[in-house]
């Protein structure tokens, strides 16, 4: 019998060769998003997926059967905000990386969820530039080597939950590629829930980031992604000395707030 | 129910008529934000639009605001954007997003004075070669540049057809004078406007084994949400619209189909008003320096001297073919514009040396020629 994979039913017919590397962590997004779509018995048709520049931005573009924007540098959001609001009744998901959607299109991040717009918004945060070449990123660590901070990053990183929570975002959540199945459902609960849904997920780039800052290939990195997370809930117990390196997963915000295009449409009626 | 067109006459400001000839073409989706001297067709778009059904989004950026017209145009929604200079030098890279896709929309920059922040309120036709070659790449561009608030109402239509009919972005190059300008607008019965609508490919279309983004000149747009799996990217893409970024023949293709489709539908888009008869001397304008040259001209006439009329109601493409068979026709051209001379360089490499071709500036930039300058320069060319 020939095995095929259960989800490859939503990969686009002849594009079968990705453009990551070995090792990289998009893979396992990808899995999620359409596992978590299959799961919920969707169709993705009623999906558009909207994507910016950098590694991340490929894992909808082209390879999801589906509706795919493919968008500039940093502006996903801002064309998915034209996409939604136009057409409340698509599901609309944006898929990038640290870089496109928190360094140039931060801007967009913050006033999408401050709208509260139902999106889902799924950033993968590999800690640095991986196309251009393991280039200093705002979410890489203090003090890390990189090309271009060769005696060490002077900056401190973003910490991408606590900017979409005080943004305004209805739920937040972050996983690491190795939090697999968590993910899973976390994509699931964002599909579903009205309003402006943020998800970090800490993946490695064994390449550009891995190699470069001594943190070893992708198996040793996903390693230190078990072996160093602490879920939010266990957090209480710990001392912050404890949380030094540590990455802090789970959810973080699930909360109710008027939605953007709902808000639209009542306006509507009253007016009319 | 408010209505969707006002038919009847009004005494609109031009901003205004912009406003509401995108509602008369069917737009129903703005994003923007708010910027001197265009901040009134926002307000217009966000007071009219939820009555006609239609959305306003007022974004943190002109680079979302342009992104997401680009997003409601793939929804198979007309949409528009307005703006000033400043904030078209932050939208051009998605203006050059828009070429690359496909995508219908209308971008209407009125002008104002100087680079950087400039004089917000005073014009300038400034923007004319930013609107040509602005964003990166290789491309052609449309742009009309409306002289009255009855043209910025008239023209704004005529944008939305032309964007609809060819799949790209469109400028409307209005100015601060005919942006706050007021002035009689007749708007037409709704029935007795002639709008274009994009085509859309026929329902349960496969458009991966559909060929036919780059070979045929405007393919029909498979909008969202129908089933279409499109694949929409500003990277260089083959008739597949698969992307091929590494073959200089696919880099080839792709570029000369965008710019052969405007190129072979000029004759379509370019629109010049000429009256010229016996006139050896030609007044060349565009926008508001038109009405300078229809002052300067009664003048004339009154001195019983006969001057010629030239005025380029679209920028883009430049109607070189025309210019050239005027320049076979008149011995002098005089260009007016108010800038330091940017379309003057078009004018004078299609009159191919049939023609002296002078330039000629307002004395202060920011205001318009004053006609009785014209008159003398005219006569002085005539010697």
């Amino acid at each position: 019998m020939k095995m095929v994979h259960p989800l490859i039913k939503y990969v686009r017919p002849g594009y079968l060769s990705t453009t990551t590397c070995s090792g990289c962590g998009n893979g396992i997004v990808a899995q999620s998003v359409l596992r978590a779509i299959d799961e919920l018995k969707m169709n993705i048709d009623d999906f558009v997926f909207v994507s910016g520049i950098g590694c991340a931005a490929w894992i909808p573009s082209p390879f999801f059967n589906a509706d795919v924007l493919h968008t500039t540098h940093g502006r996903p959001i801002a064309f998915a905000t034209g996409v939604k609001l136009s057409s409340p009744e698509l599901k609309v998901m944006v898929i990038s990386g640290d870089g496109d959607l928190v360094a140039i299109g931060g801007n967009h991040f913050i006033h999408a969820a401050r709208r509260n717009i139902d999106l889902t918004v799924i950033c993968v945060n590999n800690g640095i530039y991986g196309m251009t070449g393991g280039q200093v990123a705002p979410t890489t660590p203090f003090g890390l080597k990189t090309t271009t901070t060769p005696y060490g990053n002077a900056e401190r990183p973003f910490d991408l939950c606590k900017l979409g929570e005080a943004a305004g975002a209805v739920y937040v959540a972050r996983w690491t590629t190795y939090h697999a199945r968590q993910l899973t459902k976390s994509v699931k609960k964002a599909i579903q829930k009205k309003g402006f849904c943020f998800i970090e997920v800490v993946s490695q780039c064994p390449v550009q980031f891995g190699r470069r800052t001594g943190a070893g290939d992708a198996v040793a990195m996903m390693q230190g992604y078990k072996n160093n997370s602490v879920n939010i809930k266990k957090i209480g117990k710990l001392k912050e000395e404890e949380l030094e390196g540590k990455i802090v997963v789970g959810e973080f915000v699930d909360r109710e707030g008027p939605e953007l295009c709902e808000e639209i449409a009542k306006m509507r009626e009253r007016i009319g | 129910m408010t209505k969707r067109v006002l038919s009847g006459l009004h005494f609109m400001q031009g901003n205004v008529a912009c406003a509401e000839g995108a509602i008369a073409a069917g737009c129903r989706f703005f994003a923007g934000y708010p910027i001197t001297p265009a901040s009134e067709i926002a307000e217009r778009m966000a007071r009219r639009l939820p009555e006609v059904g239609g959305t306003y989004a007022q974004m943190e950026d002109e680079i979302g605001s342009i992104a997401a017209v680009v997003g409601a145009s793939w929804t198979g929604t007309k949409a528009m954007t307005a703006t000033s200079g400043p904030g078209i030098s932050l939208m051009l890279e998605n203006i050059g997003y828009a070429i690359a896709t496909e995508t219908p929309c209308v971008i209407v920059n009125v002008q104002r004075g100087a680079p950087s922040t400039g004089t917000p309120s005073l014009p300038l036709q400034g923007d004319v070669i930013q609107a040509r070659r602005g964003s990166h790449g290789e491309y052609e561009i449309i742009a009309l540049a409306p002289s009255s608030p009855q043209e910025m109402f008239d023209l704004t239509i005529k944008a939305f057809n032309l964007s609809e009919k060819l799949r790209t972005p469109v400028f409307i190059l209005a100015d601060a004078f005919v942006g706050h300008m007021r002035e009689e607008v007749m708007i037409p019965e709704e029935d007795k406007i002639n709008l274009v609508e994009r085509k859309l490919p026929s329902s349960g279309m496969n458009f991966n084994e559909y060929k036919s983004s780059l070979d045929e000149d405007v393919a029909p747009m498979p909008i969202f949400g129908k089933g279409f799996k499109s694949h929409v990217t500003g990277s260089t893409h083959n008739s597949y619209g698969k992307r091929k970024v590494a073959d200089p023949e696919a880099l080839d293709y792709y570029i000369k189909s965008l710019n052969n489709k405007i190129r072979k539908y000029k004759k379509e888009i370019i629109s010049v008003e000429s009256d010229i008869k016996d006139s050896e001397v030609v007044l060349v304008s565009y926008g508001t320096t038109y009405r300078v040259v229809r002052e300067a001209r009664r003048r004339l006439e009154e001195e019983g001297i006969n001057v010629g009329s030239f005025r380029l109601v679209s920028l883009w493409p430049f109607p070189d073919e025309e210019v050239e068979n005027l320049a076979r026709k008149v011995k002098k051209i005089l260009v007016l514009e108010n800038n330091l001379g940017q379309m003057v360089s078009y004018v004078k490499a299609a009159a191919k040396g049939e023609a002296e071709v002078v330039f000629l500036p307002p004395r202060i930039l920011g205001t318009l020629h004053d006609p009785d300058t014209v008159v003398r320069k005219v006569k002085e060319v005539i010697g």
